[in-house]
Formats: C-alpha cells, structure tokens, sequence
C-alpha cells in the first residue's frame, strides 16, 4: 500500500462527506468557468482589435455623425493605408422587435480595413459590384433562416426615404465570416450610395470612419493628424484605436469586472470554508490513527504531505469536474449565443488559472489540518482513549 | 410529545457552539448564496424603479412611428403645431395655451466617474412648456437656463456619475461650450440621467432647423389618449406612434432589469446547490458526534420523531440566521448605492440600488429551503439512530 492508496482511502473513508465536498467545490468552479468565459468574450472587443486599426467618430459622441467629404481628406493623410465609412442603419427585419444589426459602408474601402472577413468564392467581388447587395455575416444568417440568393427588404427605425418609407430592398449575394472564432459575423453590411440617394434627411453624412495604418507605430500620428485636420469644424471628430474604442463601449454598460470579481469571490469563499472546517473536524476525529501511523514509524513531514495531499486531492477532483461542466455548457450554449455573443467558447487561460486556483484552494484548506495532524502527540492522542 | 420535541430542540439548539466551525461555515455560506441573490435583485429593483417611477399615466409621449426610442425619431414643427391648434384631449392652462411640448434629444459624451471612460447621456432641449409636462421637477441648486444662451442645467444622476458638471463649470460637448447654471431633480426617474438646455440652441447648433425628435403633451385625463390616437390614425399629415409616457418608460424598463434577473437567479441557484452540499455535511456532522446523545435520548423514551425535529430545527434556525446575515450584509453595504448603465434609449440610467422587502423574503425563502433540504437527510437519519450506540465506547 503506498501513500497515494493511503490516501485516497482516507478521503473516501466517509462517502457521503467526500461527495458534499465535491459538489459543493464543483458548483464553485462551475460558476468560475462559466463566468470566465462570459467574461473573456465581453472584453473580446479589445482583443479581435487589429493593432493598426483606427476609429474616427463625432466629437460630441458616436451617435452623432460628420459629412461625407471627411472620409476622403482622412483616405489622403500620410500614413493611412486604407479608410472606409459606416453608417447606422437602425435596422429590423419585418418587425421592429427582429432587430438587424445593420452597417451603410463604402464598400470596397471598408472591407479593406477589415481582412479578417473571410468571403465566399467571388462573393467579395459581387457585394463589391452589386449596388443592391447586401453582405451578410453568417450568425446573422443562420438566425433568420435567410440563405444566399433571397431578396429580403429591411426597414429603418431612424431613416426614411424621399418617398415616406422606410424600407430598403436588399439581394443577399455575399456570406462572410471571421477567420478566428471570436471574430463576430452577427451583422449585415450594404452599399452607402444605394441608401444615401434614397435618403429625405440627413443625406451624405457618414456616422464614422474607419482608418489602418501602414504601421501600429504611426498610430498616435495619424490621431492627432486626423481630428487637427477637423478642429474648430462644425463637427470636429475624436479619434481613438479600435481596442480604446471597444474598451470604452463596453464600460458603458458598467463595471461587469466588478459584478464578477464579486460573484466568484463570493462562491470560493464558501467553499473555502465548507472544505477547510471540514478538513480541520475529519482530521480531528483520525487523531487515534495519526498517532498509531507514528508510532508504527510514519515521519511527521510524511504525515504533513499526506493530509496536504488529500485536500489538494478532494480540490482538484472537485475542481476538475466542474470546469468540466463549464465547459460542457459554453459549447452547448455557444451556437444559441452566436447572434449576441460571437465566439463564446471556453478559453484555455481560463481553464489554467482554475486549475490553478484548485491547487490553491487544496493547499489553503489543507494546511491547517495538516499541521494539526503533525503535531499529534502519541501519548495524549493514544490516551485520550 | 411536544415537551420531547421542545427539550430535544433546545439541546440541538444549546450544543451549536461545540460545533461552532460547521456551524459558522454554514451560516457564512448561505448568507453569501442569499447576498448575491438580493444583489441581483437589487440592481435589478433599482434599475427598473428609475424607469417605472418615470413618467405619468395623463402624459403622452409621441413618436415618428417605428422609431421606438427618442433617438431615432424625427418631427417637423408642423407636427407641433398640428397637435397644438387640433389635437383632442389636450390639457390647456389658464390663458388657454395647449400644454404641448416638443423636444429634442442628442446624445453626448460625459466621462463617467467609475470608469474614466466616455459614455452616452442625452442632452435634451426643452422650451418652457417642458415642465407643464413632467411632475415633481425641482431646481435643487442654482437656477434653470436662460432662452436663447449658452446654459445648461444637469439632473441629479448625471451629476453623481458624471464628472465635470459640477455648477459653474464650463464644459465642452464638441465644438461647443456650455456653461452649468443649476442642478435639478424629479424625484429619482429617468430625467434626472439627463442635461437639458433651450431647445432652439440646439436645433441650431446641431442643424436640426425647427425639426424635434418627441412630441409630449399633458392630457385632460389619461382616459382621452384612445381618441388622440383615433384622430391621429385619421389624420393624413401625422405618422406617429402614441403612449402614455408610462408605457412609454415601462417598455424600456422590460429588457435590462429581466437580463439581470436572468443572470441571478440562475446564478443563486446554482451557488445554493453548493451551499446545500455544505449545509448537509454540518448537520451529517452534527448527528454524527451526537450519536450517544441521541441513542441515551431513545434509550430513557424520547421518540424517533423528537430526535429528528430537533436536528431540523437546528439546521432551519443556521439557514435563518444566515439569510439574515446576508440579507442584512446587501442592506447596509448596497442599498442606495448608485450605478449607471446603457438604457434602451442607447444612453446612460443613473439608477441606485434598491432592497426591496419583496427580494429580502424571496432570499430568506431560498435560504430556508436549503436549510430544509440540507437537514432533511440528517434528521431522518437522527430518528433511526440505534439504541445500542448508547454502549458504543468512543
């Protein structure tokens, strides 16, 4: 019989206890995992982020747009590799509740700033040459059951046309999608000019600006070049990288940071005190045994790294099993989730760090046990009798 | 029988201390299931009573119809004045003048305190009418804007959350400077999230022409709103969708206060199961060391029953105290705090924290079942103790 027999043995010497503890220390890292990967997909925006990309809005706020003939002052500044612009659209699809994330871009500009789109064959080409086209991401596809091909009119809740509608027909004749999962393809991208020259009010204004860089490092130059080109303009602009942009973006909903800190802080301070009281009273009550293994010759450090072990065992099981769970969950939840949360799935570093806070928790609740059953006196434990 | 429940109980009840270690581990961890519950719940009680509180049932908020949000419409002043000169059911004040306001309303960058990051806050532009139209406006500091100038006033909310709109400030939202004039309240709704100023400024400086964006209007009684929207289907010129301005508020309040309810709750109920776990192995253990008690008990007549309600008790009374611990623990550290985030105008609600006594016994009700089913096991096992245990040696 060696120590790990040993054990093992001891840990399940009370079945039900070993499983309450188990359980209780699986659900704590279920929550972590889960949360972990909610929370890395959140604060995606500023990862997907290319290095070299710039974003180029309305001083007074995003929501707020700026004429059209910045986009081509911005194409010509030193150091811009490619511009493109975009526009909200506002749109739904039959009801206002079926809401369309929907872009006005200048197509082939726009696209360029944006390789990681990935198009089907010639499909690039088509949206490109096709004024009537609409681009259309492959989440948002398969969450309307559209497919390539279909003539499908979608409506603005912000714009209306010269005529008094607000609708726009639109032919689906290109899918794209990321190259990398966390990428989102939950959007739809069309034409500028085919909606622009429809438009009753607010016509040729963009909402923002896209910019690359020929390199990350001229990034600061190329800010401060673009909004001192417009300073003192009716509409100056603010120009920040992609990752700041998506960064400040997300802050508006809130310190989720902080709501999450709070929760898993909350589930592993009960389980450190579930398991580390319990370890501390299953100790207590194998005293007898402790002192019999010493006087059979076991050496205080090997009694030490037993009890230590076991904790560390229970923890890691415990743990195990849990981020297991989670990650059971985020992929059976990650094709639902596609159209809000592109690229939910459960990242590698989450899974390390719970791996590493099992082993942490183990060594925390078992060091106190563990010290106990070290100090064993053979005469008072063997007394006590 | 009751008397053997009773001395059962109380010796359950007395003997705690000795286990104080599982004890107290229990107490701690379903205090900390039922305080992320209320947490939640709070958030979600605040969020919603901002929007709920908001708006008045003799209101009617109108809109270019399908634009859902302020945001996204747009109407000319001969909308305003269609609706001023005809529209039924229009409340008018002493010198007969409709009590009709048409606003606009952009959306600004303000730096939030707790982030140092910009966020969107909605700068309206209101004319004089515009408190005919909303209850309970009060300036609590300074005074409101002058027509015509470059002043603004903020609700209370925004100067919370918001940095740099502290009175006398001048602040610079683009191209333009504007300097604070007073701060003011309207008894904790959505307004208060808002910075007003005179509404032809900003139809100038934002070239909006004479265009608003929401048409409010106060109505002689909330009962006429069905015949404004029969007039207002029949009348060519008009395409507007109308609500009371608590539907109107109502609607937005639906989607974030239920997301964050969905998050807690599943999220207490997973973290209860973990809290169960901990809550039964305290009571296994309770039972366990009281093996001879409970068999001597048996032994000189006490019932099976008795022995058994008094390890549930033990285990309600842990789950109780812990609830309250919890609940008590969310109260002081959260209640009232204030927190901002993206409403469905696609602007900031400044909310605060809201404990209501509602989710204070949905979570005492969550921490009792736990106590429940965790001590179910135990005290079933209690009643079956076997009386020759009295003779086991420990």
């Amino acid at each position: 019989m060696n120590d790990l027999t040993l054990i093992r043995k001891n840990l399940f010497r009370k079945k039900l206890r070993a499983i309450l503890l188990t359980l209780s220390i699986m659900i704590a890292f279920l929550i972590f995992g889960v949360l972990g990967a909610f929370y890395k997909v959140w604060t995606s925006g500023a990862e997907v982020a290319a290095d070299n990309r710039l974003v180029t809005v309305n001083k007074i706020n995003f929501t707020v747009s700026m004429p059209y003939a910045y986009w081509g002052r911005v194409q010509a500044l030193d150091g811009v590799e490619h511009a493109g612009h975009a526009s909200w659209f506002g749109g739904y699809y039959q009801d206002p509740t079926q809401f369309v994330q929907t872009f006005a871009i200048s197509p082939e500009e726009y696209l360029n700033t944006y390789p990681e789109l990935v198009f089907g064959e010639g499909q690039r080409e088509a949206f490109i040459a096709n004024r009537t086209c609409l681009a259309v991401g492959t989440d948002l596809l398969a969450q309307y059951g559209w497919s390539l091909g279909d003539r499908i009119p979608l409506l603005s809740n912000i714009w209306q046309k010269t005529d008094g509608t607000s609708s726009w027909e639109f032919d689906i004749c290109a899918v794209f999608d990321g190259n990398a999962d966390n990428i989102p393809a939950n959007y739809a991208m069309f034409h500028y000019d085919y909606y622009n020259e429809a438009l009753a009010f607010n016509q040729d204004q963009v909402g923002w600006i896209v910019v690359t860089t020929t390199d990350a490092s001229l990034n600061d130059q190329v800010m401060r070049e673009i909004d001192a080109m417009f300073a003192n303009s009716p509409a100056e602009t603010e120009t920040s990288t992609e990752a700041a942009f998506n960064e400040a973006f997300a802050n508006q909903f809130g310190n989720i940071a902080l709501i999450l800190l709070f929760v898993v802080g909350s589930a592993f301070t009960t389980i450190l005190i579930i398991v580390g009281f319990t370890m501390v009273t299953a100790i207590n009550e194998r005293t007898g045994e402790i002192a019999v293994m010493k006087t059979l010759g076991f050496p205080a450090p090997r009694i030490f790294r037993m009890v230590l072990a076991e904790s560390v065992l229970l923890s890691l099981i415990g743990g195990l099993i849990g981020l297991g769970l989670a990650a059971l969950m985020i992929n059976g939840v990650a094709a639902a989730a596609a159209a809000f949360l592109p690229g939910l799935s459960m990242p590698n570093d989450v899974l390390m760090v719970g791996i590493g806070l099992a082993v942490f928790l183990g060594l925390v609740t078992g060091l106190v046990p563990a010290i106990n059953a070290q100090r064993v006196k053979i005469v008072t434990a063997l007394g006590k009798q | 029988m009751f008397k053997q429940i009773g001395a059962v109980t109380m010796m359950n009840l007395r003997s705690i201390p000795q286990r104080a270690g599982l004890s107290i581990a229990t107490i701690i961890s379903i205090a900390l299931v039922t305080g992320v519950l209320l947490g939640f719940l709070a958030m979600s009680n605040g969020f919603r009573a901002t929007l709920q509180g908001t708006g008045s049932e003799s209101v009617a908020v109108m809109l270019r119809s399908g634009s859902q949000a302020e945001l996204n419409s747009g109407l000319s002043s001969d909308n305003v004045r269609l609706i001023e000169d005809a529209a039924p059911g229009i409340a008018r004040d002493a010198e007969g003048n409709p009590l009709v306001s048409g606003e606009l309303y952009v959306i600004v960058d303000g730096i939030k305190r707790s982030s140092q990051t910009e966020a969107n806050l909605p700068l309206r532009g209101v004319g004089s009418r515009a408190l005919d139209v909303r209850e309970g406006f009060e300036m609590v500091q300074g005074r409101m804007f002058e027509p015509g100038t470059n002043e603004l006033v903020v609700g209370a909310g925004v100067l919370r959350e918001f940095q740099g709109f502290d009175m006398g400030e001048t602040i610079r939202l683009g191209t333009n400077e504007w300097v604070v004039v007073g701060t003011f309240a309207t008894g904790g709704s959505v307004f208060e999230s808002e910075i007003w100023a005179d509404l032809a400024v900003i139809q100038n400086l934002y070239n909006r022409g004479t265009g608003v964006q929401s048409i409010r209007a106060r109505l002689t009684s909330p009962d006429v709103l069905e015949e404004l929207n029969a007039w207002e289907e029949a009348e060519p010129r008009l395409n507007l969708d109308i609500q009371s301005e608590t539907e109107f508020f109502a609607a937005q309040a639906g989607g974030t206060a239920v997301l964050i309810e969905f998050i807690g709750w599943p999220l207490a109920i997973t973290m209860a199961i973990g809290a169960l776990a901990g809550a039964w192995n305290t009571m296994y253990s309770s039972v366990d060391t009281r093996m001879r008690e409970i068999a001597t008990l048996r032994a000189i007549g006490f019932s099976g029953f008795a022995a058994s309600v008094g390890t549930m008790v033990e285990s309600l009374v842990l789950a109780a105290i812990g609830g309250l611990v919890g609940a008590g623990a969310v109260y002081l550290l959260f209640n009232g705090v204030s927190a901002s985030t993206l409403g469905s105008g696609f602007t900031q609600v400044v909310f605060s924290f809201a404990v209501t006594g509602g989710s204070v016994i949905a979570g005492m009700i969550m921490a009792v079942i736990i106590g429940f089913l965790g001590g179910l096991v135990p005290a079933i096992r209690s009643a079956y103790v076997p009386l020759l245990t009295v003779h086991r040696s420990e």
